[in-house]
């Protein structure tokens, strides 16, 4: 059996989720075997995933938090045990990385995190990944046929392949209290989480104050993508520390990554380089983010984002 | 308080990738090794701020071969009192985590710290697996941490906002961009690193169910296309067929 553990967030199944559950469905397909989805909450979406191949959900009815990873990691290895789960997967999201080492630990098997794809190669599962800041990829194998995997967000987009309801039940299994005491948590609200978006619209030093962000914020809402910032603009406080993208930030790899007054330091490079699709704007030709981009426009941001949106509000207004 | 940190050693980020014929082995010539900067800028610092607040000691450990002692007197020039090397070179982070933890637990740490990540692999591995082979709470991408008696407060980084939360000591975290301020090692630290220990414990080779298949470039990108600074038209085309965002 194909075992994958989903995020449940404010009673909807995150994104990241649904893109797990077809790549585990990917997976419960190569070996023909049946998939069953794991959920620490209910919801009334649940019984749908029948239709991307899921045949059970279990509901861990435990008042369980996600975060602590050492009552996830009993929950899951339990399940799995009981199930004969020989592929377990998660989404590489922060609660993902923290438990898919120690499923590896504790069920004693191998772990790939940051899978973007699968093949078959020879009769073998093969899981490629980016390594070294997107400058490659590796391909890992199992020697034992058992696998942790733990899914890279936006590397799959999710499609329904069967028309089909899930069987839901629920599962009582018994862990130890929580040596981690929550004290808060604070998310930004009604924005997608960067490494999760689909498209990101990035601003850097170029705009030479914080008060100019207001186009940027334009573009975004106009194409419905999240925003972000370079560095220097998060370190000296012109934005929050949680828009920073790159190396020392967030890496992501939206479908479309607009950079703005970025130059495209390496290290910024680092954390965006698995973009599918960038575009730059940037006044400076010799800006190194040229060499990483599929478009450029060579031009002055406080000309071009203004008219840009301006020619999108156009193009939105004739075709509505 | 007695702390281990867990050091890698990475190419540095400007570092130009190559692989060797077989395709499963980085190609070494030429390339600039460093300490692995969450290692270094917040793991190791913050251990040493931690320290020199409480007293104690700071151990950093290394699973690899001998190439990495030029990093590891590094961390000790830094300021960390004694390092440790187990000599075998690993072929995943169940690896790494196994050595680490199987020498852990000679030792009575209060807390294990490592980076968030190394640069080459990405993969935010080993901390968890310490701490599952420890059987410790684990803390991930803390950028934030005080300590109280028994009692730390962390805060960390989520998708799309911040947690703050309290855990009894001992436990295992991985620290992110916030958590200490980098720290240049001074002349008397280098001078005083030759004269620290340096450890090197034999250890047989476990092996793993892990296999690198192959390493593989990606495709040449083939090029930007610069387009005119007034052409909204060719953007709009991008933004709507290619994009599909409008």
């Amino acid at each position: 059996m194909v075992l994958v553990y989903i995020e449940i967030h404010q009673g909807e199944i995150k994104k990241s989720g649904l893109e797990a559950i077809c790549f585990a469905a990917q997976i419960a397909k190569l070996k023909s075997s049946p998939l069953t989805a794991l959920v620490l909450s209910n919801s009334d979406s649940l019984a749908g995933l029948g239709n991307y191949g899921v045949q059970n959900v279990l509901v861990a009815n435990q008042n369980i938090d996600g975060s602590d990873s050492q009552n996830l990691c009993s929950l899951i290895s339990q399940v799995a045990e009981k199930n004969q789960a020989n592929y377990i997967v998660l989404s590489n999201s922060s609660i993902g990385k923290s438990v898919a080492g120690r499923l590896a630990v504790r069920l004693n098997r191998p772990l790939v995190s940051g899978v973007n794809t699968i093949l078959e190669e020879g009769g073998k599962l093969i899981f490629r990944k980016s390594v070294y800041s997107g400058k490659a990829s590796a391909y890992y194998t199992s020697k034992n046929d058992k696998a942790i995997i733990a899914l890279s967000p936006n590397s799959i987009s999710p499609s329904k392949s069967g028309d089909s309801n899930a069987t839901v039940s629920s599962v009582e299994i018994a862990v130890q209290p929580s040596k981690i005491k929550l004290l808060d948590r604070n998310l930004v609200k009604g924005k997608i989480p960067l490494a999760e978006a689909d498209t990101v619209v990035s601003a850097g030093r170029g705009m030479k104050e914080p008060g100019n962000w207001g186009m940027i914020e334009e573009l975004a809402d106009l194409i419905g993508a999240s925003t972000a910032c370079s560095r220097p603009v998060a370190d000296i406080g012109w934005r929050p520390h949680h828009e920073h993208v790159g190396q020392t930030g967030i890496a992501i790899k939206p479908n479309l990554y607009i950079a703005i007054g970025i130059s495209g330091a390496i290290q910024h490079l680092a954390g965006v380089n698995s973009s599918r699709k960038i575009i730059v704007i940037n006044k400076d030709p010799e800006a190194p983010f040229f060499k990483a981009a599929d478009y450029g426009i060579c031009g002055d941001l406080f000309e071009v984002v203004p008219k840009l949106n301006e020619a999108i509000r156009k193009f939105k207004s004739s075709n509505s | 308080m007695n702390f281990l940190v867990c050091i890698s050693r990475t190419p540095d980020t400007t570092s130009k990738i190559t692989f060797e014929a077989d395709s499963r082995k980085l190609k070494e010539d030429g390339l600039v090794f460093i300490l692995n900067p969450y290692d270094e800028w917040y793991a190791l610092v913050k251990a040493i701020e931690l320290k020199e607040k409480f007293g104690g000691q700071v151990d950093v450990i290394h699973v690899g071969n001998s190439n990495a002692e030029v990093v590891m007197r590094k961390a000790l020039a830094i300021g960390a009192d004694a390092a440790f090397r187990i000599d075998i070179e690993p072929d995943s982070s169940w690896e790494v985590a196994k050595y680490i933890s199987d020498f852990a637990k000679t030792k009575a740490y209060d807390l294990i710290l490592l980076g968030k990540e190394t640069i080459d692999h990405n993969g935010s591995e080993t901390g968890a697996m310490v701490a599952e082979f420890m059987d410790l709470p684990y803390i991930s991408y803390c950028n934030k941490l005080d300590i109280d008696g028994t009692k730390a407060t962390i805060a960390r980084e989520i998708e799309g906002g911040t947690e703050t939360s309290e855990v009894n000591l001992p436990f295992v975290l991985s620290a992110a961009k916030g958590l200490a301020e980098q720290r240049i090692p001074n002349m008397k630290g280098i001078m005083d690193a030759k004269k620290k220990p340096l450890d090197i414990i034999a250890v047989d080779k476990l092996g793993s169910d892990l296999e690198l298949v192959r390493f593989e470039l990606p495709p040449v990108k083939s090029g930007v296309k610069m387009l005119a600074v007034d052409d909204m038209d060719a953007l709009i085309k991008i933004l709507h067929e290619e994009a599909k965002v409008i």
